[in-house]
């Protein structure tokens, strides 16, 4: 930490950073007002189904913004961010201009800082800590906007520095899941000179970054632009592979991996189990944006199917509850509607997402829970019986709970359901290692910081040990990760095991 | 990519593929499947492994015409490859020494029965299959099954072979015979559901394997959810061989048909796209 600290202070004296702050004084700049992200028409954008909602500032917007940031002796915004990103050194980058080195800071820390930009939710983590929410009571600075800008105009530039690896070392290590935590994983360890390679069970390379976050949010392109760099770097990777099911772990120890990370993501969705859930139409949001991002079954040339439905309700208010109300809306639905069991406020998803959602004109059933659906003769969903809430005393999460208004009972009619109630750890790793120590929800346990599980040469981080969290805690448990399986595997060499 | 290195029509409906698929050939066991995705533009699509070659690292698919997916890999010719196959997926039957197994086959549902029929032999049990299908130019596999077998039964809708009548029909003929001591069956989720209620009548335990909707195989997204004994499962991590007399086959049968309608319109689509 002192390390940490002491990196920082050293950083903040250079030159360029000292004269840029003497430059503008911090009242002037605190009176700036934050920069406003150029959005697509919401009439004009629920339209299409892979148009970006938020355009990127233009580099006056950005270097605008960059000098709001004061420059702070105590840069709190670092400690709201999962992987201490040093920000006030890449913000301060854009300001002087020189945004290819921005880009290179932000990749100090972050493998993904094009992704990070667009989907953290940073009003709960970096712009939380930021001095101006903390002590001016202003508006944060707009770090993931400018994050975004950085990252994209590396990537724009053509410029993008593929990053330096050391000689091979010839360790075959083995990464499963192809989501944030093993990119980020993977990326590290390359860099390390191991022989890495990515197993993924499905045709796609990207996990929730593919199947689940839709176009309009994080477009495809900016994934592959992030996998190809990793190929350039040597990572290998392997689609239509599960392991514990194609191969075992054991096949993959003889066949010389010395070590494993587990990323496997919590994507068994969690249904509601009330009457009437399995009829047609009413679908997980799983398999609703699987349908749609990994298999466009939007797109009448592909050949996987998807219900358009008229009147839609998902269920949840979570972010994948937003991406799948607002799929619908642009899939023709005429009411699209979030129902969920608490208030506004309470909402899981990020703020920028339900802005969006009410633009688009998402119906918000707040205070609303389903307790029955209801068929037509073929079976297929056409009615749907709400029961109203009110909020309670806060619970275990410090959330105020909602209790049932008995007697509320009212039906709408729905021709689509969209369940979107959280994801529970996939088992399938579970399953093929008996041994494994998991918790009660069937996470995998691994040592804090560390991320080595019960068994020695396995390490696991992202979703399958926290549950469903976040792209940003994915990649820094990768990162942990990393640093840890490399440190443990030198043991090994040094004891001369290999 | 996995090359197609064989390809036999059983019938015009129904072709047997063997295909490319070395770490698949090596872990699979009798139940398990694959699903596969012809080509960019299809859909993942589920179909049983029939069998197996670990040294050739050939897998056997046998896939009967229903509709886009299934009429694209019937089109497929050997050399040609099919993009992406993923396995072996699902729960291995669990196979055992029982006594005698009644092994009943409806259709392309002989394909995936003939692994378990296989399974089922090696184990030492004696076995009595009953192929099933609307005429005889469905009947398939019949000469495999008759290796496994201890005795063969066929069962025609129109009594164009062996012997008219339902698969029913057969199975109640053999259970009044002599003592069975459990049942497989795996055909359309009618010919399933009737099995399930004759065999219940004589407290046999029943298996069925059920050919859920599915998109993704590993448990992700519940489009194969099917109720058995009143609670909620996955087919492809759950099954998708259950207890038959569990099994809420009328649901199961309702959820099959969810996608017709759909289905029916990107058969049009694929058809006229063809012709062009
Ligand atoms: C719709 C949606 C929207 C979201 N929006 C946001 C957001 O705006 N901001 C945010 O920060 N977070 C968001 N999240 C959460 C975030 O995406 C996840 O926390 C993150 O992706 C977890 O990363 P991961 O690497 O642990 O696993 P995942 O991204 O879940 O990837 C796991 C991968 O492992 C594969 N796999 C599983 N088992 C095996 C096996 N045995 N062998 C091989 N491969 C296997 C899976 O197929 C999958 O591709 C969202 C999630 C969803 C579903
Ligand atoms: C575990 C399992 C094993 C199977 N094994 C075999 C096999 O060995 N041989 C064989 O011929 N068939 C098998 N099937 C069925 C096969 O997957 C479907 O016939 C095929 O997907 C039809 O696709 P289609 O596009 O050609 O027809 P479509 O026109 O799309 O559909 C025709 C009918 O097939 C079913 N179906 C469609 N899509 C799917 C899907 N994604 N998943 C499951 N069913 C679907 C529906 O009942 C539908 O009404 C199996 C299914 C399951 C679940
Ligand atoms: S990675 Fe996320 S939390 Fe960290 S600085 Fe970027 S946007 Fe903020
Ligand atoms: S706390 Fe805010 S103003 Fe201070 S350095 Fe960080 S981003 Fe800049
Ligand atoms: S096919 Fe998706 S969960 Fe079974």
């Amino acid at each position: 930490m002192t390390d940490e600290k002491e990196y920082l202070k050293i950083e903040r004296e250079k030159e360029w950073r000292v004269e840029l702050r003497n430059k503008i004084k911090n009242k002037e700049r605190t009176d700036l007002l934050r920069v406003k992200m150029p959005e697509m028409d919401p009439m004009e954008r629920i339209k299409y189904q892979d148009r970006e909602v938020n355009q990127g500032l233009s580099v006056a917007q950005a270097q605008a913004e960059a000098v709001r940031c004061m420059d702070c002796v105590n840069p709190t915004c670092i400690e709201g961010c999962p992987v201490s990103i040093n920000i006030p050194k890449f913000v301060k980058y854009i300001e002087k201009g020189e945004f290819l080195n921005a880009a290179k800071t932000l990749k100090e820390t972050s493998a993904l800082p094009a992704v990070c930009g667009r989907v953290c939710p940073q009003e709960k983590q970096c712009e939380q800590s930021c001095f101006y929410t903390q002590k001016l009571k202003k508006d944060a600075v707009a770090i993931g906007y400018l994050e975004r800008f950085a990252a994209d105009y590396e990537r724009e530039s053509g410029q993008i520095s593929v990053p330096e690896t050391a000689p091979k070392n010839g360790i075959k290590i083995a990464a499963i899941g192809s989501g944030p935590a093993s990119l980020s994983f993977a990326g590290d360890m390359i860099k390390l000179g191991y022989d890495v390679t990515v197993f993924e069970a499905l045709h796609e390379i990207g996990g929730v970054l593919k199947y689940g976050i839709p176009e309009f949010r994080l477009p495809n392109k900016i994934v592959d632009v992030e996998l190809e760099n990793l190929k350039k770097m040597g990572v290998k990777f392997e689609t239509n592979f599960i392991v514990g099911k194609t191969a075992s772990f054991d096949d993959l120890k003889a066949e010389g991996y010395q070590a494993f990370f587990v990323a496997s993501g919590a994507g068994l969705p969690n249904f509601m189990n009330i009457p009437g859930e399995n009829f047609n139409g009413i679908l997980s949001s799983n398999e609703y944006l699987t349908r749609v991002n990994l298999m466009n079954a939007a797109d009448n040339a592909f050949d996987t199917p998807v219900f358009k439905g008229k009147n839609v309700a998902v269920i949840g208010g979570g972010n994948t509850a937003m991406d799948s109300v607002r799929t619908a809306k642009r899939l023709g639905a005429e009411r699209a509607m979030i129902v969920y069991r608490r208030s506004r406020e309470e909402m899981p998803a990020r703020i920028e997402e339900v802005k969006h959602a009410e633009e688009e004109g998402i119906e918000f059933m707040n205070l609303n829970n389903p307790i029955e659906y209801f068929a037509d003769e073929k079976g297929h969903v056409n009615r749907m019986r709400l029961q109203r809430m009110e909020l309670g005393e806060p619970d275990a999460s410090g959330r105020r709970r909602p209790v049932t208004i008995e007697g509320s009972e009212y039906d709408i009619a729905v021709d689509l359901v969209i369940v979107a109630v959280g994801v529970s750890p996939n088992p399938l790793i579970k399953n093929a290692l008996p041994d494994l120590k998991v918790s009660r929800w069937g996470t995998i346990d691994v040592e804090e910081g560390k991320m080595q599980s019960s068994i020695p040469e396995l390490f696991a981080g992202g979703d399958i040990v926290r549950g469903g969290a976040t792209v940003i805690l994915a990649m820094g448990d990768g990162r942990k990760a990393a640093a840890s399986m490399h440190e443990y595997l030198q043991q090994r060499v040094t004891s001369n095991e290999f | 990519m996995n090359k197609i290195i064989e390809k036999e029509f059983f019938s015009p409906k129904v072709a047997c593929f063997v295909i490319e698929a070395p770490r698949i050939a090596r872990s699979r066991k009798p139940g398990h499947f694959v699903i596969l995705r012809v080509d960019e533009k299809g859909e993942r699509i589920p179909l049983t492994i029939t069998d197996a070659d670990e040294k050739a690292g050939t897998i056997t698919l046998v896939v009967q015409k229903m509709g886009v997916s299934s009429e694209k890999l019937c089109a497929l010719e050997p050399g040609d490859e099919i993009l992406d196959v993923v396995g072996p997926l699902g729960r291995a039957t669990d196979i055992h020494k029982v006594g005698t197994i009644l092994a009943c086959g409806g259709g392309v549902g002989v394909a995936p029965l003939l692994p378990i029929v296989q399974g089922f032999k090696k184990a030492g049990n004696r076995v009595i299959s009953i192929l099933a299908a609307r005429s005889k130019d469905l009947i398939i596999l019949e000469e495999e099954i008759r290796k496994w077998s201890d005795e063969v039964i066929i069962m025609t809708d129109d009594g164009s072979y062996g012997r008219k009548g339902l698969v029913t029909a057969g199975a109640e003929e053999v259970i009044l015979r002599e003592k069975v001591d459990e049942c497989v069956a795996i055909g359309p989720a009618v010919m399933m559901k009737f099995t399930s209620l004759l065999t219940k009548k004589y407290n046999i335990p029943t298996q069925a394997s059920l050919n859920a909707m599915m998109v993704d195989g590993t448990g992700m997204c519940g489009a194969c959810r099917v109720s058995v004994g009143g609670q909620t499962k996955f087919t492809c991590v759950d099954g998708p061989e259950f207890d038959a007399h569990q099994i809420d086959f009328n649901e199961l049968m309702l959820r099959l048909g969810g996608y017709t309608e759909l289905e029916k319109e990107a058969y049009q689509h694929y058809f006229e796209s063809s012709i062009k």
